[in-house]
């Protein structure tokens, strides 16, 4: 910081004052602070809002962050100065919600065996369980069934299909009754009970679809329940649960299943009972991403080729943008704005229908590429293992140069002139001052720019999706995996497309990818210091 | 008053906090709208996913139902390919839909996470058709109300082909015969082949994928696949790819160009291939799958239904409606028009069959189906089956019964994982 000596004040200019108006009324008056006010009230209400209704549903955590978050900002705005925190304020709070959250939550889901069959807590997999094992007795009549009331206690009124009518309840088998009223061959009511309408059933209908009326003293014939609140089925449960010893017992044949810390009931020959619930697994998750066969066989092929195809994805698409953008940026070339826009037009088709596209266009019998351009030859475009990965490459570029030429573009219209035409006094050739000059000024533009490219073919999934699906596979090496598959596809079809989704080993893969990525773009940051210094 | 969820979320967004509501997904299931001073205190509204073709027929029949009972239904559109998922992350968390529109294949996922409830069809059952109520069913008990059943089945261009074939050879022969391009067609795709559309053929030398329980549910540790009649199917194949029959660069829209413009008098295809058929001026006619192997072509029949949620607060409701609206004849015959598929319901099917040929020849092919295996363990089969098909047609990867046998093997290691 520099000391400025005081100066004699001068009396400010015109334009000086009209600066001064406007800055006085960007900062500050009864009007702004007006608006800070509603605006500010405003957050506060909704959050408080969301704040009660969230607590409501039980999320106290969420809640709590609601409210600092929206007195934060009341106390940032409404102070003086402050001034980086006002800034700096909405974009942290959406880079919390939209990049830490993902991420954290992303490395919470890679340490659980969050997937198919372990998909909610122990609760609802015990509902779930007990829920499926009512089992309608085979052949066993359907009872006409009134919900009738006395005393806030619901009971069941049946007619049996041989006319004769019980009323039963929870915990209360059913009765034989006489002098019920009846509308046709249905009881419809009884002496000192309350018959229910539909709506009041419906209206109570948690409380009815629980009840279970046994058919008699023995548990063994059945309960009567019902779905619909007209007619009532006998159920027995195939299952039971012993919340105390936290097993099920399958009651046909007595085997116990017990809760063995494994996330599911099992029995002691291993057999799970599904669905189970979500357990914290600890990194057996990353072991198993390096472990299991299906995984680690095809690993270090898939991981080289996502090198390769990343790489030359980049420098081709590089190369082939670079040299278009100096042609067009070559004053002699007539009618550049025509070209430009056909240039960018592949850009601007969506990705994922190019990728389809040239999937037809590359068929190997019928697609427009052998039959128009090579004759009708029978060139196996993405059947072939190298073909394919020669194909995608092609494909790459021909989706990626466009952004390349446009930044190009961009960044030698901003290489000074007089900087080339010293160059061309001192005696460069067109060569060397595309090597010595333009070229690294072009570097230091557009570095970034390729890091980020990189990583983003790194994970380019669609475009393999669409085109291969990752094929050609081999098919005598028993895992699914072909010759075009990246880390990403890969990940998609280890956690996905199998016999089920697996979530957490999804989020693990993700994990690694990202420290991969991450690894590689720190270095090549830095190597792009070291290039800056070089101006 | 009443919470609406999906106000919670567009505040909890502009609070830009309410991130773990954010991933739970909330935004599409809308609650109630709190009663608007009517005197029925319901707490009922079941809400309903449907994906757009059926949303129209669906929103008939929430009004009937609406009108009938006073439960409000709420219908909320979603495609079609994310219900499933979105169900399954959904359900736990209890901001699910009541009840979703699905395909009987999604059964085995549903069933696995607990996000399905059994529904009792009772004396309702007797009502649909058969191969519906299998495909519905999972360890006994049946998950939902079926409304449509599909199959694939052979498609005859009349014009060119006067008669139904009576088996594989006579097909090819009669196809020869006509004098077109192709003899037959059916789409393939070059990497994975097309288990799905190759199926019946592979039924005609007896090989199903699993045997089938004694209930006609299907037994994951019963691999059927790689049996003799397996291995016959896998020789006949490459004979039919070194033949040029089956030819895995004619993908599904190439074979059904090529059919259109008349180049072709057979495809094998599905009712969703028949109306440009007619359409591009065909008189075409449905015929049984020929067989290759001697024994019935069974092609797999996919079933599409309502599932109820497990988590449903409102399960009688649900159930009602499930079980009296959407399984009434009158909406079974509309998402049918809507849809093209062949009803669920019997009646409602009969009605269809007697009313338009074409469906009356998928309907009678599909006597012959067989529900599609919705257990878990069928992943296990699609991530080999196609692959090691495509290799054998194009003859590529060597005898084609060993291939068969690896990739047998491959299933069996993959499911007892």
């Amino acid at each position: 910081m520099t000391i400025t000596d005081p100066q004699p004040p001068t009396p400010p200019t015109a334009r000086q004052r009209r600066a001064s108006r406007i800055a006085d009324a960007a900062s500050g008056g009864w009007g702004l602070m007006l608006f800070k006010v509603v605006v500010l009230g405003l957050i506060l209400a909704l959050g408080l809002y969301a704040a009660l209704v969230l607590a409501r549903t039980g999320q106290w955590v969420v809640a709590v962050i609601v409210m600092a978050v929206a007195a934060l900002a009341v106390w940032i705005y409404f102070g003086r100065g402050k001034l980086p925190a006002k800034y700096l304020m909405p974009g942290l709070v959406f880079l919390f919600v939209f990049q830490v959250f993902a991420a954290v939550y992303t490395g919470y889901v890679a340490f659980t065996n969050y997937g198919t069959g372990h998909n909610s807590d122990k609760q609802s997999a015990v509902n779930s369980l007990m829920l499926s094992a009512q089992e309608r007795v085979p052949d066993s009549p359907a009872y006409d069934l009134t919900v009738v009331e006395r005393l806030g206690e619901l009971s069941f009124l049946v007619t049996a299909p041989d006319g004769t009518v019980s009323v039963g309840g929870v915990e209360r088998p059913l009765e034989e009754v006489d002098g019920a009223q009846m509308d046709g061959d249905k009881a419809v009511g009884l002496e000192g009970y309350n018959s229910l309408g539909f709506a009041q059933i419906v209206a109570d209908q948690q409380r009815i679809a629980d009840m279970t009326v046994p058919l008699s003293d023995d548990p063994n014939d059945g309960a009567l329940r019902t779905p619909d609140g007209s007619s009532a089925y006998v159920y027995t449960s195939a299952l039971v649960y012993d919340e105390d010893a936290s097993t099920m017992t399958d009651t046909r044949s007595g085997v116990v299943y017990s809760d063995i810390g494994t996330g599911a009931f099992t029995a002691s020959d291993g057999t799970e009972l599904k669905p189970g619930w979500k357990i914290n697994v600890g990194f057996d998750n990353f072991t198993r991403a390096f472990t299991e066969e299906s995984i680690r066989g095809p690993f270090i092929s898939v991981l080289i080729w996502t090198f390769v195809f990343a790489f030359l994805s980049v420098f081709t698409c590089f190369a082939l943008g670079l040299f278009l953008a100096i042609v067009f940026n070559d004053p002699r070339m007539k009618s550049k704005k025509y070209y430009r826009v056909i240039m960018i037009l592949p850009y601007a088709f969506p990705g994922f229908l190019s990728a389809l596209v040239w999937a037809g266009m590359m068929n190997q019998e019928f697609g427009f590429i052998n039959v128009v351009l090579f004759g009708g030859a029978d060139i196996p475009w993405l059947t072939n293992e190298w073909l394919a990965k020669f194909s995608i490459i092609l494909v790459n570029l021909w989706l990626g140069f466009p952004y390349m030429f446009l930044i190009c573009t961009g960044a030698l219209q901003s290489i000074p002139d007089d900087v080339q035409e010293a160059a061309r006094v001192d005696g460069a050739s067109a060569w060397q001052i595309f090597r010595s000059i333009k070229l690294p000024l072009l570097f230091v533009a557009v570095a970034p720019l390729l890091i980020s490219s990189f990583a983003f073919n790194f994970n380019n999934f669609s475009l393999i999706y669409m085109l291969t699906g990752g094929g050609p596979r081999d098919v005598t090496a028993g895992v699914n995996v072909g010759a075009t598959d990246i880390l990403i596809t890969m990940v998609y079809k280890v956690a996905f497309v199998g016999s089920s989704s697996d979530y957490g080993l999804a989020s693990a893969f993700s994990i690694i990818i990202f420290i991969l990525v991450a690894t590689i773009s720190v270095i090549a940051f830095r190597r792009t210091k070291a290039l800056e210094d070089l101006n | 008053m009443k919470v609406n969820k999906r106000s919670i979320l567009a505040f909890g967004a502009i609070a830009a906090t309410s991130a773990i509501v954010l991933t739970g997904c909330a935004s599409d299931s809308p609650a109630g709208e709190g009663d608007s001073g009517n005197t029925t205190d319901f707490s009922g509204q079941i809400t309903v996913w449907v994906d757009a073709d059926r949303a129209g027929v669906m929103e008939d029949a929430a009004a009937d139902f609406t009108a009938d009972t006073g439960v409000k239904v709420s219908l909320v559109q979603k495609e079609f390919g994310e219900i499933r998922d979105q169900f399954v992350q959904q359900v736990p968390t209890g901001k699910g839909p009541d009840v979703i529109v699905g395909a009987h294949d999604w059964l085995g996922v549903l069933v696995e996470n607990g996000v399905a409830a059994p529904v009792e069809l009772g004396d309702r059952a007797g009502e649909f058709e058969q191969v519906a109520l299998d495909a519905f069913s999972y360890n006994g008990q049946v998950y939902g109300v079926p409304y449509a059943i599909e199959n694939i089945g052979l498609l005859r261009n009349t014009d060119l082909v006067a008669e139904a074939p009576t088996d594989f050879d006579d097909m090819i022969a009669k196809g020869e015969a006509a004098g077109t391009e192709y003899a037959f067609l059916v789409g393939l795709d070059p990497e994975a082949a097309d288990p799905y559309h190759l199926y019946p053929f592979q039924t005609s030398f007896g090989a199903p994928v699993f045997g089938q329980n004694a209930d006609g549910s299907y037994n994951p540790d019963d691999l059927q696949i790689g049996n003799d009649g397996g291995k016959e199917f896998a020789g006949w194949l490459a004979e039919q790819g070194e033949a040029g029959v089956f030819n895995t660069n004619i993908t599904g829209d190439l074979a059904k160009e090529n059919f259109n413009s008349g180049k072709a008098p057979f495809f094998l295809t599905g009712p969703w291939n028949a109306p440009s058929a007619v359409e591009a001026g065909l008189n075409v006619a449905v015929d049984m799958i020929p067989s290759a192997g001697g024994q019935d072509a069974q092609p797999f029949a996919g079933v599409q239904g309502f599932f109820l949620s497990a988590e449903s607060e409102n399960k009688l409701a649900a159930n009602e409606f499930l079980l009296n609206y959407v399984g009434s004849e009158e909406v079974q015959t509309a998402l049918y028009e809507v849809g093209g598929r062949a009803p669920a319901l019997t009646s409602a099917f009969e009605a269809a069959v007697a009313g338009d040929p074409i469906t009356a020849g998928f309907g009678e092919v599909g006597v012959n189906a067989v529900p599609m295996p919705s257990i878990p363990e069928m992943g296990a089969v699609w991530q080999y089956w196609g692959v090691t098909e495509a290799a054998i047609i194009n003859g590529s990867g060597g005898d084609p019964a060993a291939l068969w046998e690896k990739m047998t093997a491959d299933i069996q290691g993959a499911i007892s994982e």
